[in-house]
């Protein structure tokens, strides 16, 4: 029965509003969601991590299933194949075939580790991210990564991709 | 009369089951169990209580095929990423929604509707946020649109396995009705700026999967945020309580479990649109942004592990295109020297899969069948020759050549390359 009248009170609050639907959205529960990250960087949080900081984080949160220095694990492999797009077995790669870093920041952010996704601090998934790419080479291994220098990594597949003309007539 | 002849027929039963529960299962006890004379035909009996939901028949075997990537099927559900449907045993043009492709990048979540939410912000005049009620409440559309991963045909990229079936190689296919608001809508609710060309689609799943759509004319005329499939609300594995459809565009732009629309000027480059879904060719860049599904095709019946006898066999098979309406399937039955128009069943409708079907007589020797379909923009579905010396062997997406099987002395139905 009180599940019947709450039922009824929601209907009527509904249809109160039904000429203008939904409801604005606050600043703040928008940044609770707004999660995504540019390649220019615009949406990357504040923050900092080591590569030395990110092993630890790495073998803790991500080893399992990405391998030691992430290779040889059951999921994705994380570095190396570089020089192999073109040969009959590429080995695609962080390294080898991402063309931005910030997506390793937002994918980190948004997925990883598969069981606990968000579970990592923001500044923790600077540090892995910077792990992940002195893996690479593209970061050395007393390396740090933050909000300002992420952006600025030239990924070596950078220049990779032909984008469907298409599809590609609205971008920068 | 009718009472002696149920009678008789309900002894032959009783005679039939006491054959087979004492082990005597002889030639006599198998052709009672096929019903060759209509005396063993069961008797008519009261059936099943009415319930309130229509189970399949027991006789009938049928079911989608987890699998954990190319040439790893029939893993622990716990390992799979996609699940294929089985076309060898659909008979129309409609996936049923239980038997519709699934692919999943962290499980399929269940959702509460009454605490799920659609934000949609960024560059809009007005960033709002929306209740399932709120969408259901709005002006509505239906239509039907096949969905594809780009996964597809994966199979078949190196080598082709002669073991596979037509659920392993085109599984990943599936069409439905889909109902719900069309973005349109929505776009002039939020009072979307001019400015706006991309938009950021992300999904309530673990995996929180978003990906950057390009607001072109004919994706912000065509996407609907759904919240029906084939009349009943959208099941789990598909997207419930919402998802978006792009009729036509790469499965995984059509984004589960909807709950946030993020207005920009320029993609955001997620894993999904870099790392994945891009298309690695043969001299090592990659096709990105490769959004539509292409003119497609592939015969069910016969087709791989099947066994076919000579004489009279109805080819049927499925045809569908991003593009737009399947406009003619031609089907060849001497390995593509020479071809024949197959019948279209109607309607053949823009971004659905439409049924296709042809009479043959096959004359007992070894051949090959395949099929190719041209759509109403004009595009045909390219030989395989020709479609890898586009794309080569390493793309892993968007394959959409021509589905060969060839029918050995026995009537054996096997997959090959061409």
């Amino acid at each position: 029965m009180a599940l019947f009248s709450g039922a009824m009170a929601f209907a009527l609050v509904s249809s109160a509003g039904a000429s203008d639907f939904g409801r604005p959205a606050t600043p703040d529960e928008i940044a609770l969601w707004d999660i995504d990250v540019r390649p220019d960087g615009k949406g990357l949080p504040r923050g900092s991590g080591t590569v030395a900081r990110g092993k630890q984080i790495f073998a803790e949160n991500c080893a399992a299933c990405h391998g030691d220095n992430g290779v040889g694990g059951i999921k994705d492999r994380l570095a190396g194949g570089q020089g192999t797009l073109a040969s009959a077995t590429p080995v695609k790669t962080v390294g080898s075939f991402w063309p931005y870093a910030t997506t390793l920041f937002d994918y980190i952010h948004r997925a990883m580790p598969y069981q606990a996704p968000g579970s990592l601090s923001v500044d923790d998934t600077y540090a892995v991210a910077a792990y992940i790419l002195s893996l690479n080479g593209i970061l050395p291994a007393e390396g740090q990564l933050d909000n300002h220098s992420l952006p600025d990594i030239r990924m070596p597949n950078r220049d990779g991709f032909i984008p469907e003309p298409e599809f590609s007539g609205s971008r920068k | 009369m009718s009472e002696r002849r149920g009678s008789d027929v309900a002894w032959n039963r009783r005679k039939f089951l006491a054959a087979t529960t004492t082990g005597i299962v002889g030639s006599a006890a198998a052709g009672s169990a096929s019903a060759e004379t209509l005396a063993d035909v069961p008797a008519r009996e009261p059936g099943a209580d009415l319930g309130a939901l229509s189970a399949r028949s027991t006789y009938v075997q049928i079911g989608r095929i987890p699998e954990a990537g190319p040439g790893r099927r029939n893993v622990d559900p716990a390992d799979a990423i996609n699940s294929k449907a089985p076309l060898q045993k659909l008979v129309g043009a409609i996936t049923p929604s239980d038997l519709h492709y699934e692919r999943s990048h962290s499980g399929a979540p269940d959702l509460d509707p009454s605490k799920h939410r659609l934000l949609v912000h960024g560059m809009v005049r007005k960033q709002l946020v929306f209740s399932v009620e709120d969408l259901k409440a709005m002006p509505a559309i239906s239509r039907m649109a096949f969905l594809e991963c780009t996964g597809n045909g994966w199979e078949n990229w190196k080598k082709a396995d002669g073991n596979l079936t037509v659920q392993n190689t085109h599984g990943l296919v599936s069409t439905s009705e889909w109902t719900g608001v069309p973005l349109k809508f929505i776009l002039g609710l939020v009072e979307k700026e001019t400015a706006a060309t991309w938009m950021l689609a992300e999904g309530g799943d673990a995996a929180g999967v978003a990906r950057s759509i390009p607001l072109t004319p004919e994706i912000v005329d065509e996407a609907i945020i759904a919240y029906g499939q084939n009349g009943e609300p959208i099941r789990p594995a598909h997207g419930f309580p919402i998802r978006l459809i792009l009729p036509g565009m790469e499965g995984n732009l059509n984004i589960k479990w909807l709950r946030r629309l993020k207005f920009g000027d320029q993609p955001w480059m997620t894993r999904w649109e870099t790392a994945r879904y891009t298309q690695l060719l043969a001299n090592g860049k990659a096709r990105q942004f490769q959004l539509r599904m292409e003119t497609n095709s592939v015969i069910t019946q016969p087709s791989g592990t099947m066994q076919i006898r000579p004489g009279y066999n109805r080819i049927s098979g499925l045809a569908w295109s991003g593009h737009g309406r399947i406009a003619r399937v031609e089907i060849s039955t001497d390995g593509a020297k020479t071809w024949q128009d197959a019948q279209l069943n109607l309607p053949a409708l823009p971004k659905a899969q439409t049924r296709f079907q042809m009479d043959w007589i096959w004359d007992g020797r070894p051949t090959k069948i395949v099929s190719r379909s041209t759509d109403d923009k004009g595009n045909v579905q390219p030989d395989r020759d020709s479609f890898i010396a586009t794309m080569g062997t390493n793309a892993l997406f968007h394959y959409n050549a021509q589905q060969t099987w060839s029918i050995d002395q026995a009537g054996g139905v096997q997959n090959v390359l061409s």
